[in-house]
């Protein structure tokens, strides 16, 4: 493979694009077949076969367009035709789609998406900017749309120093959780001494309600790949390890095919781009445990020990898989790569805050009429997230915070709606940017429960290593069971407060030393709940759920 | 760049101290006569920085260091003793207290345990936290030592010298969190063990009374742990 080649497999996808007269792209990512997208496909399918169409049109099984509340989301697209989007499609819908609108020219407005609706209009995709367009299960579609073109450039143009340095000059930080700095982080695995290098994308997304991770390599495979690559290549690895959760069946197969189709491509393997660069990458299923999200426990799973963290330092770039240095970052982190090597630093430095590039991804989730998934520039508020692009909070209830950051982070409140959503601004109000989980809550919603809630996560999460967390998180839940029930003191309240702060300082990693966060952060704006809940407390704040 | 052998100079509890760049604050404080409380730190094993026990301050950072896992650094100013800390030192004892069921007054160790040590040097007389009374086993399955889960605080020390020591690896741990706990191969009763050699070693590194030999009466079980330091040291000069 060389760049010409590369070239001509885009044109030639392109120009079969062109000849269709339309494209029917069906969102075929977890939520849509779980609401039957499945059905939808072959009904649109074997009424286009009815009606003779099938040359002319093409049904495409894409990943996610982000509305999944909404879905099966459908969309008509073509070089000579509006594009239509379509909601809540249902097998009978299809096939009014095909005869009214593939054939009669008519969009059925019944089922029709405002495509200008703020939901679409405030996002910016980048990491996304194929998902829910392209075919993840064929490299060509990828390729027609500039995909192992940075790959190309770089190999042929530039340095490993200069790819390390665009990183660096783009602002790009980690979206696994901590924020670090990407450019930073591949110029200590390039220094450091080593004659085997890895490198290895974090897909293990342990966070509830989170899939940011999953969406991206279903939807995209190829574009995490393309970052991986580049990041070898830029830090002297020839070997790159993919960790996916195991509970993400699709996104396996999708990320397997895609190694195989860039195997034989050429992008991946021996002499990539006919340049001295070999890269292979190979998948590893993770066993589900929210801990082996955590690096240094993420990489004594790949070498097939105990998933249990270690003290840092040596942190993975100095002392990584098999004592060698080790790049880790995050699939959508990944994501973010080949953007930034095409369309240059600068354009990408130009989104976002002075300290938060970019774009993030957020599963937008909990009271709020639109969830789904989304993608905003760094420094939108957190307003116009609720109430623009999710359109509010449902049955005329009103907002009470939202939670971010998962187990880790914290909830924010009304009050802070204006804050811009960067890492620093939601680490000063006690809750952090996490990997991208973004629960709304109304006024029904009890802090305490909430607290609860992630308390007992990460007591099951614990991987019973470090006393303050495996005792700790313990010993807060059943502080939290106690007042919930109206049986704690005030001063099993001092107690509880007191435990948060050891453990938060004591804890021997992120899992540990965040796991208060949820409680911490609820204290501070909603004490009232929690003293509310007292033996003998007045009873003010929000009824609780478990007592009533 | 700073060698292994390099010599460095730092100050500990204010006072000025020297010593390599392989070394931990926790060596040179003992070397230096500066006592830091631990648990799961036994010279000659692998440091796992678990018990969380020996966190000191260093000035210049809000953070907290175990001393058993951080290396020295030049012109570091360690802080072994202060208020946060001996707070923090004692909450983690009585964590474990309320952890599992610890009656001292029945049990083969007392009168030589770490944890009962640690407990008198922090003054800890009553625990703030509420008991948990977990139902845990006892295994004799062993016929010449047994596991009382009682009394294990997960130091993983019988794990460590078993597998990196003796070579046996028969211990490790199984489940996680609160339910951790360490298991003969592959959870099996430790009788029933295939890779257990029976040298003993895990019974003697154990700080509290979980590993005991059989037939000891309550106070009677005596830990010898000199063995371990002579033992490295002699297979270190053989190579
Ligand atoms: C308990 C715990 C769970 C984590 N889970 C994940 C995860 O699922 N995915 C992820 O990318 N990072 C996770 N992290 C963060 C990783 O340790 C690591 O910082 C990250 O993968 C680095 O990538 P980045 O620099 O691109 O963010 C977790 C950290 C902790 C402490
Ligand atoms: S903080 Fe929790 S998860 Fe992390 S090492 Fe300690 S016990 Fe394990
Ligand atoms: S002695 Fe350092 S953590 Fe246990």
């Amino acid at each position: 493979m060389n760049r010409i080649e590369l070239q001509a497999i885009a044109d030639k996808e392109i120009e079969r694009q062109q000849e269709l007269k339309c494209r029917v792209l069906c969102c075929a990512s977890t939520a849509c077949l779980s609401s039957g997208g499945q059905e939808v496909r072959k009904a649109l399918q074997d009424e286009l076969k009815a009606a003779g169409l099938t040359k002319d049109v093409q049904v495409v099984a894409t990943g996610c367009k982000g509305l999944c509340s909404r879905g099966p989301v459908v969309e008509v697209t073509g070089p000579a035709q509006e594009r239509v989007l379509y909601a809540n499609v249902t097998a009978e819908a299809a096939q009014q789609i095909v005869r009214q609108h593939l054939v009669g020219g008519q969009p059925v407005n019944d089922y029709r998406l405002d495509a200008d609706s703020p939901f679409f209009t405030k996002q910016v995709r980048v990491v996304l900017s194929n998902s829910g367009i392209v075919d993840p299960e064929r490299i060509e579609d990828y390729i027609a749309r500039q995909g192992y073109a940075a790959l190309g450039h770089a190999l042929r143009e530039m340095t490993p120093e200069e790819v390390c340095l665009a990183i660096r000059r783009s602002g790009l930080r980690g979206r696994g959780g901590a924020g670090y700095a990407t450019g930073l982080k591949w110029d200590l695995v390039r220094k450091a001494d080593g004659r085997d290098k890895y490198v290895i994308a974090n897909g293990d997304e342990g966070d509830p309600g989170a899939y940011m991770d999953r969406t991206l390599m279903e939807s995209d495979p190829h574009r995490v790949l393309e970052g991986m690559a580049l990041a070898g290549y830029a830090v002297g690895a020839e070997q790159g390890f993919l960790y996916v959760r195991g509970e993400y069946p699709l996104a396996v197969k999708r990320l397997e095919r895609a190694i195989k189709a860039a195997e034989r491509q050429g992008v991946l393997g021996s002499r990539i781009f006919d340049s001295n660069f070999n890269f292979r990458v190979d998948i590893r299923i993770g066993a589900g445990a929210f801990v082996c999200g955590e690096e240094t426990a993420l990489m004594s799973s790949i070498m097939g020990r105990r998933g249990e963290p270690r003290p840092r330092p040596p942190y993975p770039a100095q002392s990584g898989l098999w004592n060698s240095p080790t790049l880790i970052n995050n699939v959508e982190t990944f994501g973010n790569i080949a953007p930034i090597i095409l369309n240059g630093p600068e354009w990408y430095a130009a989104m976002g805050t002075e300290k938060s590039k970019g774009t993030k991804i957020f599963a937008l989730t909990g009271n709020v009429n639109n969830t789904g998934l989304i993608e905003v520039p760094m420094g939108i508020t957190l307003r116009e997230i609720v109430f623009e692009i999710g359109g509010g909070i449902p049955d005329g209830r009103t907002f009470k915070a939202a939670q971010t950051g998962g187990p880790s982070g914290g909830c924010i409140p009304a009050e802070y709606l204006d804050t811009p959503v960067d890492y620093e601004s939601l680490t000063a109000l006690g809750s952090m940017m996490g990997s991208g989980g973004l629960i709304v809550m109304d006024d029904q919603t009890s802090m305490v429960d909430v607290a609860k809630f992630y308390m007992e996560f990460c007591m099951d999460e614990s991987c019973g290593k470090c006393v303050p967390c495996r005792v700790g998180t313990a010993q807060m839940h059943r502080l939290l069971s106690r007042l919930i029930a109206g049986e704690a003191s005030a001063a099993d309240l001092a107690t509880l407060e007191e435990l948060c702060r050891m453990v938060k300082a004591l804890s021997l990693c992120g899992l540990g030393q965040s796991a208060p966060n949820p409680i911490l952060s609820t204290l501070k704006y909603f004490r009232a709940e929690y003293e509310a809940r007292l033996k003998s407390g007045a009873a003010h704040g929000a009824p609780s759920q478990e007592a009533a | 760049m700073t060698t292994p052998s390099q010599v460095l100079t730092l100050k500990i509890d204010g006072q000025d101290v020297t010593g390599r760049a392989d070394e931990t604050i926790l060596q040179v404080a003992r070397e230096n006569g500066i006592h830091i409380p631990t648990l799961c730190f036994l010279d000659s094993l692998s440091p796992l920085g678990a018990c969380r026990l020996c966190l000191v301050e260093i000035k210049g950072s809000p953070r907290l260091f175990a001393a058993c896992v951080t290396y020295i650094a030049e012109g570091m100013e360690v802080l072994t003793k202060s208020d946060r800390l001996n707070k923090y030192r004692r909450m983690i004892v009585e964590l474990l207290f309320a952890e599992r069921n610890h009656i001292c007054s029945i049990c083969v160790a007392n009168g030589h345990c770490d944890l009962q040590d640690l407990a008198r040097e922090m003054g800890v007389t009553y625990v703030d936290f509420p008991y948990r009374y977990p139902r845990l086993g006892v295994d004799a399955s062993h016929e010449r030592f047994g596991l009382d889960h009682n009394r294990c605080v997960l130091c993983m020390r019988c794990v460590r010298v078993c597998g990196e020591v003796e070579g046996a690896h028969t211990w490790d741990v199984a489940g996680r969190g609160i339910e951790a706990h360490v298991s003969a191969d592959l959870d099996f009763p430790w009788g029933d063990s295939d890779t257990c050699t029976s040298c003993g070693k895990c019974v003697q590194v154990c700080p509290t009374g979980a590993l005991f030999k059989k037939g000891v009466a309550a106070a009677e079980m005596v830990k010898h742990r000199s063995f371990l330091v002579r033992l490295t040291a002699m297979r270190e000069e053989a190579e």
